[in-house]
């Protein structure tokens, strides 16, 4: 493939995502797939219980970080000139990125100053949204991704199935196949072959040495603090800290949201976010990255980059309810508890954030046009808002979503593609059932009709009738009914 | 009621005051309980009227608004919200056979007409209650269990259940029938998969949602379930119907009724 044959920017995702229902019925229709998922996302949601005992403690939590996030976004962009003029204090250079096409040039640019041809990578879910990968390798530069669920994913020239689990769609037997395709040391044959123990330390070998050659190492960031200038990352393998300290550039990227105003903010935020992820208590790995290798030093990275990366989330920052979008911390809980995403899994979204979250944050990366069939794709039971830690309304953002894609044209744009779902057809109907349910007399009129003609009932009604039968109409309206309910006991 | 409620009912319902036992009370119907399953409504007003509460049906009744709502139409869901609120002027309860028309009713109707503070929708909102809600907790209604020993399940809308709470006054009315042992089934709290417009739009999701939903009811000992919104039922009984199993759910008012000597017997 050459550079120009790939899409580096949000657009490939733009075109999955509008492959929505296609994807769907695909994965829908793979019971190992839904079985993975069912079972890994008990397993999530068993943990998280019992890492929050109290519920009280939880709610308290649950509305101190709520807060916190809500006063950080009220502030944004004064706290990130904050962050910027401490991290450039503390010898950390910023750059901003409005686009993921601008971000992926400024990487690869700093690379080859360089001279840089071998990547690690940290985890990195805002380098997955600008397809940072693709772009390096398109120039030459080895990118490898040092997660051992990345590292999965990226063999298989998958994307992450999940923010926190990015393999969660395979099981070990599907790894263990794997890695017998890809690495030669690797064979099926053994006895151990497909125990984790096994398959982690085996990932674990290929990646060390990779770490010790690398030229540059990029992370993502989970929280930015702007009073200190310093990037905090939680991560479990170690493997963010070795990309972060081992070679000789380490730069990390992260979208404008990321910021908070204090380090006091960080200890609440870090206990919701591994025990809402995980159930952890805490992560085994908490990095503090505050400036680069300072004189007298003798490890860590000469310089130290961070990219900043806006990607439609200004738009959702614009709208005051759009913007509570913004205060997520990316644990995952909402499609750990999502029956939809426990059915589809997340690579139906076609999206690089699936599950709840991804449908209300996604529009504002990709538009609402790619992304229409999103927000109608829940039953709106309210199980992601009910776990959400940071207490983002998520099923009410899904409804202002459905109204932005069905606005009619002409009003001001808060929203790109907003209007897109709008069919003059699905309108004339809404019209319709205006005007029956304001007028009662017509409304029982139809009911009236619909009780007497109920022998027309068809036996099928699309998709309702594939797995359903179709009620019929009653002989009797509740309306008719009553009324001869109370005619009956006025005759008494 | 029971003492521990959950968090998530102290997150979605504020304490609410709930008022003495009124003489008389609005019922709400839904269109789905109108069209569809009417019987349930006449024994949700029968059971009423056994408590000594005369009961009021306004004929000019239709739909919450819910479905326009949740498509977002919100003009539309507007308009007929509106005329909802005209056709219960009295100042007494409204119960609602629905839990999810009830949320809709007592929640999002303070959303729907934020920016019309001269509708006074919040005392209108005040005045909604849920079905179980009612019974348990403003009539605290004493139920004498006449039927035979048997094993149910309960089925909570979800809407019922985060936004209305019956997960716990469904439970405290099964509870007082003595014959009735209630029985959870596997993910009980798990969405059906109705979701209104999104069984339609989404049919293919929303049917996998409902196959796991009666794999799990089918799986328990229980001779039926019960619940309180027909959103769900209508979901859940059409999926076991096609399935071809005998199992159904019934409505809590009728079943409540049935079991303490009134309606008719299915048993």
């Amino acid at each position: 493939m050459t550079a120009d044959t790939i899409a580096t920017d949000g657009s490939k995702y733009a075109a999955s995502a509008r492959q929505f229902r296609a994807n769907v019925a695909r994965d829908l229709a793979d019971p190992a797939l839904r079985e993975n998922f069912r079972g890994a996302m008990d397993y999530l949601m068993e943990k998280r219980k019992q890492a929050f005992p109290s519920e009280e403690e939880l709610e308290s939590l649950r509305r101190k970080c709520q807060l916190i996030k809500q006063r950080c976004l009220l502030k944004l962009p004064e706290l990130l000139e904050q962050l910027e003029s401490k991290l450039v204090q503390n010898g950390i250079q910023v750059h901003w990125a409005e686009t993921t096409a601008e971000a992926n040039t400024i990487i690869a640019e700093l690379i080859q100053r360089q001279n840089g041809t071998k990547v690690v990578k940290g985890k990195s879910m805002v380098s997955e949204e600008t397809a940072l990968n693709d772009h390096l390798q398109a120039r030459g530069i080895e990118c490898l991704e040092t997660d051992m669920g990345e590292y999965i994913v990226q063999l298989a020239g998958e994307h992450p199935s999940h923010i926190i689990m990015p393999a969660i769609h395979q099981n070990k037997s599907q790894v263990a196949k794997l890695f017998a395709e890809h690495l030669p040391d690797f064979s099926l044959a053994s006895e151990t072959a497909t125990d984790v123990d096994t398959l982690i330390q085996t990932g674990r070998q290929v990646l060390r040495d990779k770490f010790c050659q690398a030229d540059v190492g990029i992370t993502g960031v989970n929280f930015a603090v702007a009073e200190t200038g310093t990037l905090c990352l939680v991560e479990n393998e170690g493997n963010g800290r070795m990309t972060s300290t081992v070679p000789e550039m380490h730069i990390a990227i992260t979208g404008i949201e990321k910021v908070v105003e204090f380090l006091d903010d960080v200890p609440p935020l870090l206990s919701l976010l591994t025990r809402s992820a995980t159930g952890q208590i805490i992560s085994t790995y908490f990095n503090m990255i505050s400036h680069p290798r300072q004189p007298g030093e003798k490890d860590g990275p000469r310089e130290v980059h961070l990219v900043l990366l806006d990607n439609g989330r200004s738009q959702a920052f614009a709208d005051e309810e759009l913007r509570q979008t913004l205060q997520c911390i990316r644990c995952g809980a909402c499609m750990n508890h999502c029956p939809v995403y426990t059915r589809i899994g997340g690579h139906a979204y076609g999206t690089v954030y699936p599950g709840p979250i991804g449908k209300i944050v996604s529009p504002h990366m990709l538009g609402l046009e790619a992304t229409k069939d999103l927000p109608t794709a829940s039953s709106l039971c309210g199980a992601c808002g009910e776990v959400c830690p940071v207490k983002i309304p998520i099923p009410k953002i899904l409804l202002r979503l459905r109204q932005e894609s069905v606005k009619p044209p002409g009003e001001p744009i808060v929203v790109k593609g907003q209007g897109c779902n709008r069919k003059p057809l699905e309108a004339g109907i809404w019209q319709l059932w205006r005007w029956l349910n304001t007028s009662p007399t017509l409304y029982r009129a139809v009911m009236w009709l619909a009780s007497r003609g109920r022998w027309l009932t068809p036996k099928k009604a699309g998709a309702w009738t594939s797995v359903r039968t179709l009620p019929k109409p009653a002989r009797r309206s509740l309306h008719e009914l009553v009324k001869q309910r109370e005619k009956h006991r006025g005759n008494r | 009621m029971p003492t521990t409620v959950s968090h998530s009912a102290k997150r979605h319902t504020p304490r609410r005051n709930y008022p003495p036992k009124p003489e008389r009370v609005y019922l709400f119907g839904t269109c789905l309980a109108d069209a569809l399953f009417p019987e349930s409504g006449l024994d949700a007003i029968e059971l009423l009227e056994r408590q000594g509460v005369e009961v009021l049906f306004p004929q000019g009744q239709t739909c919450c608004g819910q479905p326009a709502y949740n498509s977002g139409y919100q003009e539309e869901a507007k308009a007929v919200a509106r005329a909802q609120i005209a056709q219960f002027p009295l100042d007494i309860p409204i119960v609602v056979i629905s839990g999810s028309c009830g949320g809709m009713m007592r929640h999002h109707y303070l959303d729907l007409f934020k920016d019309e503070p001269d509708l006074a929708v919040e005392a209108f909102c005040e005045r909604i209650f849920e079905f179980t809600e009612f019974l348990s907790c403003v009539l605290k209604i004493e139920l004498r269990d006449q039927g035979v020993p048997e094993r149910v399940a309960l089925h909570t809308s979800c809407a019922a259940r985060r936004e209305m709470d019956v997960h716990i006054s469904g439970k405290a009315l099964l509870d007082q029938l003595d014959q009735v042992e209630l029985v959870e089934h596997a993910y009980a709290s798990e969405c059906c998969g109705f979701g209104g417009t999104f069984a339609v739009k989404h049919g293919d999701i929303s049917g996998a949602m409902v196959q796991d939903k009666v794999k799990h009811l089918l799986a328990t000992d229980a001779v039926r379930y019960v619940s309180a919104d027909w959103g769900c039922m209508m979901n859940i009984n059409g999926a076991l119907e096609y399935r071809g199993a005998a199992f159904r759910g019934e409505h809590i008012a009728s079943y409540l009724l049935r079991r303490t000597g009134g309606g008719e017997d299915q048993a």
